[in-house]
């Protein structure tokens, strides 16, 4: 064969997507022959249980709570590694612990960013 | 495969011959309604005593999903079938409508039971609508208070008859073929004493 060895593998991925498409392109063309488009207010309106939805769902969600999600990430990764460390302070080399102690200020710096915008008092 | 307009598209004594010698001859339109009729997906949702048996007729026992019709949809958006099972008060009668309003073309009505019908038993409370078909096209009417599931079954079937008559063309085919029909129905919405609001031209009920 001298045909290229990829022909093949285009040949089978136009294939898939003509097989998907298919009975997308199908539907819509039986859609476009026989069954016209009826919208309207009730049958567009996102709410699905029947009632009218009220007031509007263009309300401001108040997003605060993620800040808080955030920080309290800082005590729970503190508390995973402090108590390990703690247990194994005394056999561990300078490096390590040096290493320990930058995370440790990592976290440490993160909380105190946090404090100094003001994120930490509830409005 | 032809469709032509009004006349059957093929000779059924033709067919059935052929049929007998392992040729199987349709038309699209048949072959649409096949399989629209045996899938029937019904709105989940249940208004009294009726819902009890519609639930009995989905379960193992009575097993409607022999018909191709167990699989109650959640959401208005996938059903395009809506079994109104029990009483219809005229506090859920607008969120039946407005469902129904909801539910993508074409759809079927399957009222069960007296209280659907006319209020059955209830016909005279004050808060008691009489009859469903005020408000929407009823397919098939299930008598009975409630109906058994047998009887539900009974009605899914005719109905399922009523869709493989179903034209796709002439001037006999459904008002939801044709695009200068309204989608919806009007809401019922509540007047100072009753539902006020067009009904679908019953007089019998008032």
């Amino acid at each position: 064969m001298s045909t290229n060895a990829y022909l093949f593998l285009a040949l089978f991925a136009a294939a898939a997507v003509g097989f998907a498409l298919a009975p997308l392109a199908i539907a819509w063309l039986w859609a476009r022959a026989f069954s016209p488009r009826k919208p309207g207010a009730v049958k567009n309106a996102i709410y699905e249980c029947g009632l009218e939805a009220q007031p509007t769902g263009w309300v401001q969600f108040k997003s605060e709570y993620y800040l808080y999600g955030i920080i309290f990430l800082v005590f729970d990764v503190e508390t995973i590694f402090l108590l390990p460390f703690a247990v194994a302070c005394k056999g561990l080399p300078f490096g390590a612990c040096l290493a320990m102690l930058i995370f440790i200020l990592l976290l440490a710096e993160g909380l105190a960013w946090a404090w100094a915008k003001g994120i930490l008092a509830w409005k | 495969m032809e469709m032509n307009d009004g006349e059957p598209a093929m000779n059924q004594e033709l067919q059935n011959r052929l049929r007998q010698q392992g040729v199987v001859l349709t038309t699209v339109e048949e072959l649409y309604n096949w399989g629209r009729k045996n899938s029937l997906w019904p709105l989940q949702f249940g208004l009294a005593c009726c819902a009890i048996e519609m639930i009995a007729a989905s379960m193992a026992r009575f097993d409607m999903a022999r018909f191709g019709a167990e699989v109650f949809r959640p959401s208005p958006r996938q059903a395009d079938l809506m079994i109104v099972s029990g009483t219809v008060t005229k506090k859920m009668a607008p969120q039946v409508v407005r469902l129904f309003n909801q539910m993508p073309e074409p759809k079927y009505v399957i009222a069960m039971g007296a209280c659907a019908i006319c209020g059955g038993h209830f016909r005279d409370g004050y808060n008691v609508l009489r009859g469903i078909d005020l408000y929407l096209p009823v397919d098939v009417y299930i008598p009975g208070c409630p109906p058994r599931p047998e009887a539900l079954l009974e009605g899914l079937i005719t109905l399922q008859k009523k869709i493989a008559r179903q034209r796709l063309k002439g001037p006999d085919r459904p008002p939801h073929l044709e695009a200068g029909t309204a989608g919806e129905f009007p809401v019922p919405q509540f007047g100072p004493h009753d539902l006020e609001g067009p009904q679908l031209g019953k007089a019998r009920n008032t």
